[in-house]
This record gives structure tokens, sequence and C-alpha cells, in this order.
């Protein structure tokens, strides 16, 4: 690659010439443009909603996911984009104490609502518990999908105490206990391609209290 | 995604009337598939009517000891009641045996009735699809169609149903309550709520257009065993190969029906006579006519297999 630095391809590299192409993608669209009726610029609604404990008013494009609100313009960047349709669970927020993918709903669809992303569990100097047993029993590689794991796991373990049935629970009239095979089905809508599930797993046992 | 105008809707047959009087407006509830359709350009409504505030969200009992569920009602929520887990344990096994439980926690009981298909081709924008784009062809005959449908479907398409709450709806012989921008009201019967493809493959069922969904109401509890059993590539969060859904009584007799077989729950009520003397009796039955591809004739000896498997629970 040294001797051929035409080809030394670097991040920056790419995203500008990514933004030059868009410009160049869009030029002729504008030129034709000009003799069509002014294009309407799209609806935007005012919201208001929590997040974290601090009220937020925002005036959004109607299309805005909550991810997207939440990252784009409140600056939370905690919260992760993966597959952007709901099949990751990088996005995983807690909406009125509920886990939730941030990317298949609406912002505008949560006037009046509380929202908890990775920032409002807990911070570096005082880690929420299930945080830290991530930290301690090295719950991850690459980090990326790790906040929506971490929001996931607090409400996995909510779930099971409040008595939310799963699939691998034997008897629905019983209340599901907080066992490896639980928290593994219930968490099955978190993907880490680093494959550091066991890891979360004994993460959450630590938090729950019953061994992994 | 395309713009679009977004609006709460405050009252039910106002919200019916404004999504009749405009054919690129749609009801939105939990939007956990409609948004990801969108995303896609699949779906491209310019108006959505959010029904969230209608108060659709109660479970309660009906006069005949039955349940009425509000369209509303989350699939957790649903699952999670205590009648339902005791008396309809096929519902609950149904619901949590799909998606995950991020989506189970929006989804809502209208919604996922409504879910589109999830065949390949619908979602591939650069293929042919009648469902997609009318008369645009059927990429999935001919194509990879390993998780399509093996009864019930046409030459027009060949796309499943995606469920699994339907189908356990469909062994309770539940009925769909609607109303509509007239503030007329009916009920339909789940076996007739979802249509076969026939050469209209873009109409998923015989909703009119504007008519809202108000709740799903179950008959009284019908006792017996009940087993949701379904085969699929992963242990956990992914679409049925084939599903079983089944009620069985101490006798022997019972109820079933399959998904991801058919462009609706599919239940043959003369194979639920048939189950005394065995899953291929009753399989022979349900699936007589199929028409599989080579690619997922594997569906009917497995429907069969994981019949034999419940039905062997059952007598344990």
């Amino acid at each position: 690659m040294a001797d051929r630095p035409e080809l030394e391809i670097t991040r920056r590299g790419v995203l500008a010439s990514g933004a030059m192409g868009a410009a160049i993608a869009v030029a002729p669209g504008a030129a034709v443009a000009q003799n069509a009726p002014e294009p309407q610029a799209p609806p935007t609604m005012p919201v208001r909603f929590k997040v974290n404990g601090r009220p937020q008013q925002l005036t959004l494009d109607t299309r805005t996911t909550l991810l997207d609100a939440l990252r784009e313009h409140l600056h939370l960047t905690g919260t992760k984009k993966g597959c952007d349709h709901g099949q990751c669970g990088a996005c995983t927020v807690l909406v009125g104490g509920k886990r939730i993918n941030s990317c298949l709903t609406l912002a505008v669809m949560h006037e009046g609502d509380e929202i908890v992303t990775i920032e409002g569990l807990g911070t570096p100097d005082k880690l929420h518990p299930m945080q830290a047993a991530f930290v301690k029993h090295d719950g991850y590689q690459c980090g990326y999908c790790t906040p929506g794991q971490i929001c996931s796991a607090v409400a996995v373990l909510d779930e099971i105490r409040r008595g939310v049935p799963s699939h691998v629970q034997a008897d629905l009239t019983k209340r599901p206990a907080a066992s490896n095979m639980e928290m593994r089905e219930r968490m099955s809508g978190n993907i880490c391609r680093c494959g550091a599930y066991s890891n979360i797993a004994d993460a959450m046992a630590d938090v729950a209290g019953v061994k992994a | 995604m395309r713009a679009f105008t977004y609006e709460r809707a405050k009252d039910a047959v106002e919200a019916a009337r404004i999504v009749a009087g405009r054919p690129d407006a749609k009801f939105i509830a939990g939007g956990t598939n409609l948004l990801d359709l969108m995303k896609l350009e699949i779906e491209t409504p310019t108006h959505l009517v959010d029904v969230q505030d209608l108060g659709f969200d109660k479970i309660e009992k009906t006069r005949d000891g039955g349940l009425r569920i509000g369209a509303l009602v989350t699939n957790t929520d649903l699952a999670a009641d205590e009648r339902v887990r005791r008396d309809y344990g096929v519902l609950t096994r149904a619901i949590v045996a799909g998606a995950s439980g991020q989506l189970r926690n929006k989804a809502s009981t209208a919604g996922n009735l409504l879910q589109r298909t999830r065949c390949p081709y619908f979602y591939d924008t650069n293929m042919a699809c009648n469902k997609r784009k009318p008369g645009s062809g059927c990429a999935a005959i001919g194509g990879y169609s390993r998780q399509l449908g093996v009864i019930g479907v046409s030459n027009a398409c060949i796309a499943t149903f995606p469920g699994d709450m339907a189908v356990a709806m469909r062994v309770l012989d539940a009925a769909i309550e609607t109303v509509d921008g007239g503030g007329q009201k009916r009920s339909i019967p789940i076996a007739e709520f979802h249509r076969l493809w026939g050469d209209r493959p873009e109409i998923d069922t015989v909703l009119k257009p504007g008519e809202l969904i108000t709740a799903v109401t179950l008959p009284r509890p019908i006792g017996g065993r009940h087993f949701y059993e379904k085969v699929r590539d992963r242990a956990s969060y992914a679409y049925a190969l084939v599903s079983v859904a089944a009620v069985i009584q101490r006798d022997g007799t019972g109820r079933v029906a399959f998904g991801g077989v058919a462009p609706r729950p599919w239940r043959v009520e003369a194979a639920d006579a048939l189950l005394p003397q065995g899953a291929a009796a009753v399989t022979a039955r349900a699936f007589q006519g199929a028409t599989p591809t080579r690619d997922n004739a594997f569906k009917l000896p497995l429907a069969t297999r994981a019949l034999a498997s419940v039905i062997a629970q059952a007598k344990a």
C-alpha cells in the first residue's frame, strides 16, 4: 500500500468522496427542479418528552425516528444505530420503563413519554450495577452493541421480576426464574457480532444474584 | 423514507373516516412493521393517523365468559395476562415464540394480525413482486422459495402470512371487531380475515379501506392442553418454517392450525376430526392439494413431525 499512495484509503477519504458522490448525484435533479414547482419542505412537528429525567422540546421532520432524535438532535450518541430495522437491538432504550427498538418508532409518537438511554442508567463515576457487571465479566469486545445490550439486560431482569412469560418457560402459570436459559432466550433481540454472549449472561446472572 | 404528515386520532370513527377518505393514509399503532417497510419505501403513506390514544388497550371479560382484547394491547401484555396464560395458553405460547422482547413491547394485537409477509422478494424492491407492485410478476416462483407457502398460494404469489399470534387465535376461533368511518361495527371470524392471494395478492385481508380494528374477542375457554410448536432456523427470534398451534383434550380430540405454510393461519376443521388417528392422518387432510416447490417441499413432512411431537407431549 505504502508505494501506491493513490490506493491508500482512509476513513476520512471515503467520507469525503462519499459526500462528493452525493453532490454530483444531486446536481442534475436540482437543475430540473428549477422548472418544476417549488418542492415542499418535509412536514415538521413539535414534540416534548423527557430523556434521562430532563425535559426536551424538539421540532422534527415527522420521519425522525426516536433513535435519530436521541443521537442527531440531542447528541446522546450512546444509543447505537446498527441495522436500523429492529433486527439487531443496538438501539434499545427504555420508554416508560419498557425496552423497545428506538429505530422502529417515530419521535413524534412519544409526546409526554419518559425515555431512559444508556447515559441515564449510570455515569462513568457511578455505574449502574449492570454496567459494572458488564465491565467485571468482560461482556463485550468492540462495544458497539453494548449500550443496547445493557439497556435490554436491565429490562430483562425487570420483566422476569414482573412475571412476563418467555418461550423457554415450562409452566406458564408459574413465575419465571432468572436462569441462564431464560436470559439467553430473552436477550435474543440483541445481536453481538463479537460473540460476547456467555459473558453477557454471566454479567446478568451476577446482577440477578443467581449462578450463571 | 417518503415525507408524510402525522396526526394523533382522538376518536376511532373519525380516524377511520380520515383513512377511508385518503388512499395514501395509514393507521399507525406500534409501528414496528410499518416503519420498517416505510424505510424501504415498500410502504409509502403520505399521512399517518396514530391510534395510540384511542383507549383500546384493555383486556376485558365478555358476557359469554370469553375475553375481549383491545386492538392496542401490546404482544407482551397479552402474553403476560394471567387469564390468557391460564385459559388460552396456546396464545401466550405463540406470542412469546415470535419476534424479540423489544418488539413484543411495542407491537400491538391489531398490528400483529396486519403484519405483511416476509417473502424476500417482497422486501427486495429490485425484484418483481405482485404483492408490492401489482402486475409486476412473482420472482419467488422459480426463485428461492424455501421459506414460502405450500398451500393456499396462487400463480401470482406464494408468500406466507408470517405471524405466530394469529395461528393460535385461529385455533381459538377468535373474531376481529372493527369500526368504519360511518361508525358501522362488524365482527369478522379469524377464519375469514386473511385472504388467499388469488390474483390480488396486494390485498392481505378482508378489511375495507379505513376500517379500523378495535378488538379481538376470544370465545369462552375450551380447556385441554395447549401447545405451540415452532420449527425455525435458529432457536429464538426467527420466523417459522412450520409452526403448529394445538389444543388437545384428554380423549385425544382437539384442534390444530399451522403457521408458516400459507397466506393465512392454516386450519382445516375436517382435519381436526382426524386427531385421534395421529399426525399423519391430520396433515394428509389439512395439506390435501398442497403445491410445494422443490425448495419448500420439506415443510410437508416437517408439519407432520411437528404435530407428532405435539401429540406425543399431549399423551405424556
